[in-house]
């Protein structure tokens, strides 16, 4: 769709709206990304997973979804509840290790984050088909990388998704990269959309960097899953063209040329040159809705920044709707040792 | 006490947990079970039997062998406003579920903050005894008791295998019940009709006696009875059941040892960090001025669970026990 130059062709059904709104999208994205390298540098925010290249995945899947379907991130998807109206601040304070970085799934539809490969996608088909038992319409979306079709949990999820009809997107951001192993130490698969077939699922194999391919892809799945039709697995080829985490040395085990290469086709500018070329687009509107993203960002800072410590009854609350007595004795021993 | 509260049925063990899943099925709408062959076979030991007919496919469900697919899945059931019921077919086949139980299933409400609830229970039959091959036997309950977030109960009685699992259904957290298999269709007793309820964390004594105290819980609950029995006149024997590992009835513990100032704990489960550990600890700290001898475990060994024809050897024995308790007395 975004062949960089060519005539621009547009897709059914998507208004000029959707168009400037998927562009918005993909700035704040963009914009968060850059600035929590710069936080973390500055020692503002801990280790944090960067998601440089793919913002058109995350963007692309949002705006296929409605408002009440769910989408159930890994940590490489940090930011996209931004999407959904999450402030920014709650997104730095989990990377800052803050309590108050933990959000309520149900008031965004966007579970929470998921630290471990993979396991978050069972539960994005046991919500799906929970959804489709309860007479919801709702779908669910799950994303992933390429290093988590190597997990049980992939498979697991992916095949009780299909076997219940579950209504679920499974979409694997082939980035071609788990940390230092490439994709041809992960897989013999050519194309991890392959591996639907043995699972009785359709598949979908998108360019990563082009928004409306991801969004065009999305949208048929949710389709299909709405009608009844069971899951589908979109994978969208991108490449990571920034390091794993702000903790990674990439220059042990990439090379440079073909990041330099990647990097030219990076998405956002490539959007923007479409919309340049529909006209929807000029350097005014670019500037400012980079400055609204800068100033999301400022506020989110800001507000994560000015939180209290988090309180000492955290380390307790929470962990169970109705806990066991010896916690409550654990915390009255600590609060006499540590005042 | 109403004329409905006393009506009951003799069940065995494995029919009132059947019990159990009926009833609570039919008082919740969102109460659905999953699992290997729990549908139309009504599970491998037929705890499930009859929940398919009864409340359709989409309550009692056949699910793939996946046991770590299912319990994510109970996860995401969980979100969508289920309350769903697992059962895992065996002990030993529960292992690839540990990834999802300690990673979300224990988590994930402290993950939001409390804002969400993760109100599912895992059952499944275990422990050893029962003349089978190998990972049909193991009791891995402190795996599950050592995961933050998980409550775990175990019932000893047909009356408390209902009512701990209608408990466990009911809770507003995850819950593992661990069913004493050994003593499926041997144990039977009498179980309240329709809605009962056995509150988590309250012990049991099911013996009561003045010299030693025998904590057990699970198939180690009927065996100590037996010692119980078998000691009458030469010692009197009080036998504990603990019920519920998590949370701990502490103080039932404490004020048993506080009359018989003695303890032998008795668990299938290898020794090493097993639940009878826990208690020792506990007496260690909190009681031991009550104690007139060391604190003694009788337990399985840290070796895996032997082929059947060598597992009288492994199981706690009514002789290890006594032999414990006449350690315990002459100290």
């Amino acid at each position: 769709m975004l062949n960089g130059g060519g005539p621009a062709r547009r897709l059914e059904g998507v208004s000029d709206e959707l168009l400037l709104a998927m562009h918005r999208s993909l700035v704040l994205l963009r914009t968060y990304d850059e600035r929590s390298v710069v936080y973390h540098s500055q020692g503002r925010i801990g280790t944090y997973a960067i998601y440089r290249g793919h913002e058109a995945i995350q963007a692309g899947l949002v705006h296929a979804l409605d408002e009440t379907d769910w989408i159930f991130p890994s940590y490489r998807e940090s930011a996209i509840g931004l999407l959904r109206g999450l402030p920014a601040a709650t997104i730095l304070q989990w990377w800052r290790g803050h309590p108050s970085g933990w959000w309520n799934p149900e008031e965004i539809n966007v579970a929470s984050l998921c630290v471990p490969i993979a396991t978050q996608v069972p539960h994005a088909a046991g919500m799906a088909w929970g959804l489709r038992l309860k007479g919801s319409d709702a779908v669910a979306a799950v994303i992933f990388g390429d290093g988590a079709t190597s997990e049980g949990a992939f498979h697991e999820g992916a095949n009780i998704a299909a076997v219940t009809k579950a209504p679920l997107v499974l979409l694997c951001n082939n980035n071609q990269w788990a940390i230092s192993t490439p994709l041809s130490s992960q897989t013999a698969c050519i194309r991890l959309a392959d591996k639907a077939i043995g699972y009785g699922m359709p598949a979908l194999r998108v360019d990563g960097h082009d928004v409306l391919a991801v969004y065009e892809a999305v949208r048929e799945g949710v389709l299909r899953a709405r009608e009844g039709g069971g899951p589908t697995f979109v994978e969208a080829v991108t490449y990571r063209s920034a390091p794993h985490a702000t903790a990674d040395d990439p220059s042990l085990y990439i090379d440079p040329e073909r990041v330099e290469e990647e990097r030219e086709r990076d998405c956002v500018s490539l959007y923007e040159e479409y919309l340049r070329g529909l006209g929807l687009l000029d350097q005014d509107l670019a500037d400012a809705v980079r400055e609204e993203a800068r100033a999301v960002m400022r506020a989110g800072i800001e507000a994560a920044e000015a939180e209290e410590p988090a309180d000492p009854a955290l380390v307790f609350a929470h962990a169970y709707v109705a806990p066991p007595p010896d916690l409550a004795r654990d915390f009255d021993e600590l609060r006499r040792v540590h005042g | 006490m109403s004329a409905a509260a006393l009506a009951t049925r003799e069940l065995l063990l494995v029919e009132a947990v059947n019990d159990a899943l009926h009833v609570e099925l039919a008082r919740d709408e969102s109460v659905m079970v999953l699992g290997e062959d729990v549908g139309r076979l009504g599970g491998v030991f037929r705890a499930t039997a009859g929940l398919r007919d009864r409340f359709g496919p989409d309550r009692c469900v056949d699910t793939p062998l996946s046991e770590a697919g299912i319990l994510g899945a109970a996860v995401g059931l969980c979100m969508a406003g289920w309350r769903p019921v697992v059962e895992m077919q065996y002990d030993a086949f529960s292992y690839p579920c540990l990834d999802q139980l300690i990673t979300h299933v224990g988590r994930y409400r402290w993950r939001t903050g409390g804002r969400m609830a993760f109100p599912l229970v895992v059952r499944m039959p275990y422990g050893g005894g029962v003349r089978a091959p190998e990972l049909h036997d193991d009791s891995p309950e402190t795996y599950y008791v050592h995961t933050p977030g998980v409550k775990v109960v175990v019932p000893a009685t047909p009356a408390d295998a209902k009512g701990l699992l209608a408990a466990a259904i009911r809770d507003p957290d995850p819950v593992v019940v661990l069913e004493p298999k050994l003593v499926y269709r041997t144990a039977r007793g009498s179980v309240p009709e329709g809605e009962h309820v056995v509150e988590l964390g309250r012990a049991r004594t099911a013996r009561t006696g003045t010299d030693v105290t025998l904590v057990a819980w699970g198939a180690m609950v009927p065996l100590c009875e037996r010692v119980a029995d078998d000691l009458a006149g030469a010692a009197s024997v009080e036998v504990l059941d603990l019920r519920s590992l998590k949370p701990l009835d502490e103080e039932a513990v404490l004020a048993s040892v506080r009359r018989t100032g003695r303890c032998v704990v008795v668990q299938e489960a290898p020794r090493t960090c097993g639940f009878a550990s826990e208690i020792a600890a506990l007496l260690a700290e909190r009681a031991i001025l009550d104690l007139h001898g060391p604190v003694l475990r009788v337990t399985g060994f840290d070796v895996p669970y032997p082929y059947w024809q060598l597992e009288d050897w492994y199981m706690p024995s009514a002789e290890r026990v006594s032999d414990a308790v006449r350690r315990v007395l002459a100290f």
